[in-house]
């Protein structure tokens, strides 16, 4: 079970939050305007990296918000977690091979 | 090829099992070119290129995987084998499969251990009854066997099973598939690798792609991988979990999700059960292996991850729900379990098609599922990459359903990951 810290919380278990999926999808500003490709690219088609992905949880049960999470999908280790709002932060070398190891 | 028989096995057993051979070619080095190269060696990429070979005729074939022969989630799946779903669609391409399954280890002259022992789906609420039962009809007007029993019906058939009334979740019925059953997942990939190899396929494993290379028209030219450049018109990739990331090579972006799904085995134990029985509302799938072993299988981890592991919780959940269905089993040890990479689409159905890219293929999106249908997957596969369009059967499998919202919504259908 993974180990999450929540922004908000500090760290708790797994069990608490549930996945949000790929973080930093923004709805579109002019949704009558998207063709079908668009709307498909904004609903179905998914970043799946292997390696480090930007997602979101909500602490579920807990305080119940939503935040992002920076996690390499190789180790499961967290980079970095951080409030709905904040752009991705940059990832230095030293916390990925951290996060890779 | 050595063809078996009860006499050839009867020679060896009586040599003292001396003498046996390896059963298909171990290619170190690709060739510098082949017709067709299929990225991955598990049960759907061997499968494909056994029918390629076969029904097709295209025999300069090679196999590429990144590990050893079926190392995923072939080896990791609990080898359930069905075709009752709901969707004329989806129940058209399983019973496809489920067909050449009954007759697979005839045609390949190698034991897969189909076993069709019968898959019970039980009811726990009155939508799951309402919802199987309408699963039934469905099967039945297509022609798919498939029968609704009452809860003391369901123990009739499944000794073990608690239908009191008094559980938390209690049996209110169950549908259940005769025809169902349960395979040896290792004998399938190697059935097919020993078939394909016998053909002239080439198998090269321990070999990772690394890139896809293609022309200035943007068409397909082969491979790079660990072992070099490969070169091919025809690249079909049939990587699982893996998919996006080969496919993201070619630069393209697929509807898929890569989640940790687990499994384990207990202690062995004597024939105790005698078929398979899922529960999708309380997450409980179990059979007996011919090893004894009692095969459960849990669920999903809700996130992105790589790793072939996932939290205890999921495994802990399912084996609740399994004490309390079986209770027999209360005390019942468990001796290993694992996870698998499996690659999930919005609506829980496979994508086998051709992309976006000239001479690119794919067979992917299985998700939780993929086993049962291996031989149908790679047969239709074979079919898409040979004649360079679809099988009537696979043709609404596409890419494009998701942006022409014409999904197959197996996901609502059966309300889980199956």
């Amino acid at each position: 079970m993974l180990l999450i810290r929540c922004p908000y919380c500090g760290e708790r278990a797994e069990v608490e939050f549930s996945n949000g999926g790929e973080a930093h999808i923004d709805r579109p500003a002019d949704p009558m305007s998207l063709s079908a490709e668009e709307w498909a690219q904004f609903l179905y088609m998914r970043d799946n990296p292997k390696g480090l992905i930007a997602e979101r949880w909500r602490h579920a049960h807990g305080c119940n918000r939503f935040f992002n999470a920076i996690r390499d999908t190789r180790t499961d280790r967290f980079v970095v977690t951080y409030e709905i709002g904040q752009p991705r932060p940059d990832v230095t070398p030293e916390q990925a091979a951290e996060a890779a190891r | 090829m050595e063809r078996f028989s009860a006499l050839s096995l009867a020679k060896k057993a009586l040599g003292g099992h001396l003498g046996w051979k390896p059963q298909w070619r171990s290619v170190e080095q690709p060739k510098k070119a082949y017709d067709i190269i299929i990225v991955g060696g598990g049960g759907h990429g061997l499968g494909a290129a056994y029918y390629l070979a076969k029904q097709h005729g295209l025999r300069n074939i090679a196999v590429i995987e990144r590990g050893w022969l079926a190392g995923g989630n072939t080896a990791r799946n609990t080898t359930i084998i069905r075709s009752n779903y709901l969707f004329d669609e989806s129940s058209s391409y399983y019973e496809h499969s489920l067909k050449l399954w009954e007759n697979l280890s005839q045609e390949l002259n190698y034991n897969v251990m189909f076993s069709q022992r019968g898959c019970l789906m039980v009811a726990h609420t009155v939508h799951d009854v309402q919802v199987f039962k309408r699963h039934v009809h469905a099967n039945r007007l297509n022609g798919i066997d498939n029968e609704w029993l009452s809860a003391e019906e369901a123990k009739e058939f499944c000794p073990p099973l608690n239908i009191s009334p008094n559980i938390r979740y209690p049996v209110l019925g169950a549908s259940l598939q005769r025809r169902a059953g349960t395979a040896r997942h290792d004998a399938v990939a190697w059935g097919f690798a020993r078939a394909a190899s016998d053909m002239g396929v080439d198998i090269i494993e321990n070999c990772e792609v690394t890139g896809i290379n293609r022309g200035p028209d943007g068409a397909v030219t082969g491979v790079e991988t660990t072992k070099g450049t490969v070169n091919a018109k025809k690249v079909a990739v049939s990587a699982a979990g893996h998919s996006s990331v080969v496919l993201e090579m070619a630069g393209i972006r697929l509807p898929l999700q890569s989640n940790p799904l687990q499994a384990l085995v207990s202690e062995p134990v004597k024939p105790a059960f005698p078929t398979i029985v899922m529960s999708n509302t309380i997450h409980a799938y179990i059979s007996q292996s011919d090893k004894g072993e009692m095969v459960i299988g849990a669920g999903t981890d809700s996130y992105v991850s790589y790793t072939q592991r996932g939290g205890l919780h999921i495994p802990a959940e399912t084996l609740a729900a399994i004490c309390e269905l079986f209770p027999m089993f209360r005390r019942l040890r468990m001796m290993r379990s694992w996870g698998g990479i499996t690659d999930n689409t919005p609506d829980r159905s496979p994508i086998t098609a051709k992309t976006s890219v000239p001479g690119l293929y794919v067979n992917c999106g299985w998700g939780t599922g993929g086993f049962k249908a291996t031989p149908g997957a790679a047969n239709l596969f074979a079919w898409t990459i040979a004649k360079n369009e679809p099988h009537p059967i696979n043709a609404p499998f596409t890419i494009e359903r998701f942006r022409d919202g014409v999904m197959i919504d197996e996901a609502a259908a059966a309300a889980v990951a199956h």
